[in-house]
């Protein structure tokens, strides 16, 4: 963990209620899948938000509005954010296989694409389900083809993309492992649409985003683990979901 | 010694900063990010007989200047934490430490301390009868001068370390108890625990915590314990250690002016780490400002 001053270097909306603020500043140490922990004016516990993308000096978040602080970030322009990196564990990579699958959901998304990029730069192929409620709500698309990977979209109301969830999307991809990231209905199902090993992203009320407050801890099947610490990502055979 | 010194109940501490329980763990993770040595002490995360794994989450809320949290006692219980996290403990940090200890019955507190009592790093025991997230255990010992002042000689009876009872907030007159608290034979009082609060979430329309209440933290609470500290210090004959939203060197001298010996930063440290460090570098500075030689000429100066 490192405590770092940011610089805001552009904040944009990706869709109604999804943005995107880039920021210069310290990245060293930041991994794929952890997350980082953002002060905001006026409230007294930071905002945990996933590390989209990372390049040297160059932080990537991309977040939804969900609450006061999110809200907050959306109206920033410039300016300056106090910021803890290099929480979590992150993704492990090296267990992945050569047929590798993303799989996000709304804004279980953003850690994907970094996470992709990694993948593809081992020499990996990579398959990418990205799955939302509706055509308006879809982001970063173009962002994953980018990089190389094959991208199916999934709506719900079946206005863009194909219909369905993810898990409707998967039947037809041969995978060696997976990834993924999303709401936790979601998770659920991919958990049992799946029949590889895989990697879960999950999200919890936070106190300190750093381990000593055991805000954010949750039972598995190897131990009590803190989210913000032992997690966010845990390895499939270790869930245990709450009822 | 220097200026920042303090004796807290025969124990000298360099400076009066300490990183309040259940908010430092057992002192390892900030230990990455300072040399936590140049502490006071740390008060270790609540440790009960047996393992814990706590309350449902979410466990914590956003608050006006604060927080609330209800853990509920999440720990390894005393065996893990003699054999596992003290050893960890003991590599980063060598000073003594502050064994914060909780209960269901008064035998758990007695049972807890005194497999502890052998550990020679522990300068103190902190028996917490204030917890306000547990149901049967915790603060209930902390709401009654009698059954206070049970934990208290049970606890009494097993150590001869100094023993602080930590007092909750939640109670109508916190004087009685902690006067209960001394004639049973306690060393020092540390107050304040969290004060029971509660949020409701406007989408949900229902409470934000699992637990529904919690215990509610954070600056917000600060006029509220130094009063406390204040009234309890005036009360009785032991140190008091204050806590209850301190997250400033500022409001260090001013709990220490209320009465308090030692004084305990909390919920700070989980929203800027460093905030112990900061307050220790920044002490010197602001007791010039306001005249102050040394801090432990200060305790009590708000008569």
């Amino acid at each position: 963990m490192k405590q770092t001053i940011f610089t805001i270097i552009e904040n944009k909306a990706l869709t109604d209620s999804v943005y995107q603020m880039t920021l210069s500043g310290d990245t060293e140490g930041i991994a794929c899948g952890q997350f980082v922990n953002i002060k905001l004016d006026g409230l007294f516990l930071r905002r945990p938000i996933s590390v989209c993308d990372c390049t040297e000096g160059t932080l990537t978040l991309v977040y939804k509005v969900v609450g006061k602080g999110t809200e907050q970030m959306s109206r920033m322009k410039e300016g300056s954010l106090d910021v803890l990196t290099g929480l979590g564990n992150g993704y492990d990579t090296s267990i992945s296989g050569e047929q590798v699958l993303c799989l996000g959901g709304g804004v279980g998304v953003p850690p994907l694409y970094m996470l992709t990029k990694k993948l593809i730069s081992e020499g990996k192929k990579v398959t990418v389900i990205l799955g939302f409620n509706t055509k308006n709500e879809v982001f970063y698309e173009q962002e994953f083809r980018a990089l190389g990977a094959e991208v199916t979209v999934t709506t719900a109301d079946g206005s863009y993309g194909t219909k369905g969830f993810v898990t409707d999307a998967l039947k037809c991809v041969d995978y060696t492992y997976f990834y993924t990231c999303g709401p936790e209905p979601m998770l659920k199902a991919v958990y049992g649409a799946t029949n590889t090993g895989g990697q879960f992203s999950f999200e919890e009320r936070m106190g300190c985003g750093f381990g000593a407050c055991m805000g954010c801890s949750c039972k598995t099947i190897t131990g009590y683990k803190r989210i913000c610490k032992e997690g966010p990502v845990l390895q499939k055979e270790e869930i245990l979901w709450a009822d | 010694m220097g200026r920042l010194s303090v004796n807290l109940c025969g124990v000298e501490m360099d400076n009066p900063i300490i990183p309040a329980s259940g908010t430092f763990g057992y002192g390892y993770e900030f230990a990455e990010l300072y040399d936590i040595n140049i502490l006071g002490s740390f008060s270790f995360k609540g440790t009960t007989k047996d393992a814990r794994f706590g309350n449902p989450t979410p466990r914590i809320a956003e608050c006006p200047m604060g927080m609330i949290n209800a853990v509920g006692l999440q720990n390894p219980g005393v065996e893990k934490v003699l054999s596992q996290e003290l050893p960890k403990m003991r590599k980063v940090f060598h000073k003594p430490v502050m064994a914060n200890v909780s209960g269901f019955s008064v035998e758990d507190y007695a049972y807890t301390v005194e497999r502890l009592d052998g550990e020679s790093d522990i300068g103190w025991f902190e028996v917490n009868v204030s917890c306000p997230n547990v149901h049967g255990g915790g603060m209930s010992f902390g709401t009654s001068p009698e059954a206070a002042a049970e934990v208290t000689r049970a606890v009494r009876k097993v150590t001869d370390k100094p023993v602080l009872i930590k007092l909750s907030p939640n109670v109508t007159d916190i004087v009685s108890i902690a006067k209960a608290c001394e004639v049973a034979g306690a060393d020092g009082i540390s107050l304040i625990n969290t004060l029971l609060g509660m949020r409701i979430d406007l989408k949900t329309k229902k409470p934000v915590i699992a637990n529904k209440m919690g215990g509610f933290s954070g600056s917000a609470i600060f006029p509220v314990a130094v009063r406390m500290v204040y009234q309890v210090a005036g009360a009785v004959n032991i140190p008091v250690v204050g806590m209850g939203g301190v997250s400033c060197a500022e409001d260090v001298i001013e709990m220490m002016l209320a009465g308090a010996t030692a004084v305990e930063v909390g919920a700070a440290n989980l929203t800027d780490p460093f905030i112990c460090k900061k307050i220790i570098d920044e002490l010197p500075a602001v007791m010039d400002k306001y005249g102050i030689g040394e801090l432990k000429e200060i305790i009590g100066g708000a008569k």
